[in-house]
């Protein structure tokens, strides 16, 4: 098995489904982080069978709970001196503000270089979340 | 972002029920009297800033300001604004707060009129933005239904043609919903029908009828309102299903003959043929009303966003 040494200090983002790395990856746009960043794919898990794992070195501060819209059932692990000091599981944002962009393609906030795409959670079942954009109400979903 | 007391007409929902009842019955009064408001506002400025072209909406907003005693200032026609030099809203929106007192705003991108009240000092009237919103319009259909109905409550409403995109449907449904409609019946091809999203918040929040209907033969004898709409080719793929579905949706005298003496017909302007030429003689056509009384209800909303007139504090 490929093997990827332990970080001292940082984030280890566990129980991605398999295949979801790459979108969490490009979620928190660790394409333009300058610590080592490791993404492992088809990890072997107990509980999923496969799962995709990334650590990122010496950087914590990250909007975690955006990756709900990707799974929410992702388990952030901050690390400290080798020692893990946090875990806890992604929340589904109440208000997401300039992260994602809406998918009417008439909406202003895809023209206007000026606003920030606002959005509401305006519903969440156990298969999509739902999110209203405040601009132009269009509902925007992401599969769970 | 600008934080003030300043308020805007976005959305219907920006106004409480007794805040748009007491537009409606100012613009009765004014429909009624308009000598009484012929100066109110002396000295006001009313920008039109139009993104897009739209000679109805446009010519309503600047009667309804030089009936009042005001002035008018704008562009038609975003070709010869900044818009196309790549300007933000938002800087636009800064600097016209220095021209004008109030600004009339109609842009094909939905949510602009929302963005532009963001960063406006002076009062911002959505005057359609996209598929979304037009809630002028939705002011101009109250006005219509009290003046020809009596009363906003408590009616059967159809809205017939075009439910997918047309907006003057969302923005009326809505508001209609909130002064107890008893029923909604929607009568439209399978391809134009109401989005499901926002039947859905209607059937949430409120607890009201709603009949989904190929034709209006098999309804119209309950309905009290109906409302047409017009079947935009834009809208098609092909020119086929076009020409066929907006043929089957034409009104004409002989799917009315089974209608309520009083039910009214409603049409938000300019038709095409959906309604047929020998409609407008039935005493149920209230269109051509529609639009006359649209510029009353327009000087009512200008009084009180501008605080002039009856609406002056104090
Ligand atoms: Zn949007």
């Amino acid at each position: 098995m490929l093997e990827v040494k332990g970080i001292e200090n940082g984030v280890v983002l566990d129980h991605i489904k398999a295949g979801k790395g790459l979108e969490v990856f490009h979620m928190l746009k660790l394409n333009k982080v300058d610590t080592s960043v490791v993404l492992v794919m088809n990890v072997s898990s107990k509980d999923m069978g496969k799962k995709d794992i990334i650590k990122i070195e010496n950087k914590v501060d990250f909007d975690f709970n955006i990756l709900s819209l990707i799974d929410t059932n992702i388990t952030v692990n901050i690390i400290k001196d080798d020692k893990r000091i946090e875990k806890f599981k992604v929340q589904v944002p109440a208000e997401i503000v300039g992260q994602i962009q809406c998918k009417n393609p008439r909406c202003i906030t895809n023209f206007d270089d000026y606003v920030r795409p606002t959005f509401h959670k305006y519903a969440e079942n156990e298969k999509v979340l739902e999110y209203v954009c405040s601009f132009c109400e269009e509902i925007t979903k992401f599969e769970k | 972002m600008i934080h003030s007391n300043v308020r805007h007409l976005i959305e219907p929902e920006d106004f409480t029920k007794e805040e748009i009842l007491n537009l409606v019955e100012l613009g009765e009064k004014m429909y009624n009297n308009p000598q009484a408001y012929s100066d109110v506002c002396n000295g006001k400025i009313l920008a039109s800033l139009f993104y897009e072209p739209s000679t109805r909406t446009k010519f309503s907003f600047d009667s309804a300001m030089l009936r009042l005693g005001g002035n008018i200032i704008g562009f038609a026609d975003a070709n010869t604004s900044s818009a196309k030099k790549g300007e933000s809203i938002a800087d636009t929106i800064r600097v016209m707060g220095y021209y004008a007192d109030i600004l009339v705003m109609r842009h094909p991108k939905e949510g602009a009129p929302k963005l532009a009240s963001m960063y406006s000092e002076v009062p911002v009237i959505n005057a359609g933005d996209g598929g979304h919103q037009h809630p002028t319009q939705t002011l101009t259909d109250l006005l219509t239904i009290q003046v020809y109905k009596g009363q906003l409550e408590n009616h059967t409403i159809a809205f017939c043609g075009d439910l997918k995109y047309g907006r003057t449907v969302h923005s009326l449904i809505r508001t209609m919903a909130r002064f107890n409609a008893k029923k909604f019946i929607l009568v439209s091809p399978e391809e134009l029908k109401l989005p499901s999203s926002l039947k859905r918040q209607i059937q949430d929040q409120y607890d009201i009828e709603i009949q989904e209907v190929r034709y209006l033969e098999e309804v119209v004898d309950q309905i009290d309102i109906l409302y047409m709409t017009r079947i935009q080719k834009e809208r098609f793929f092909n020119e086929e299903d076009y020409l066929k579905l907006r043929d089957s949706y034409i009104l004409t005298n002989d799917k009315l003959e089974n209608a309520k003496e009083d039910m009214i017909i409603m049409h938000p302007l300019p038709r095409v043929n959906e309604i047929a030429y020998e409609v407008d003689d039935n005493k149920r056509a209230v269109y051509f009303e529609q639009s006359k009384l649209g510029v009353y209800v327009r000087m009512a909303l200008i009084t009180k966003l501008l605080e002039v007139g009856p609406y002056a504090r104090g």
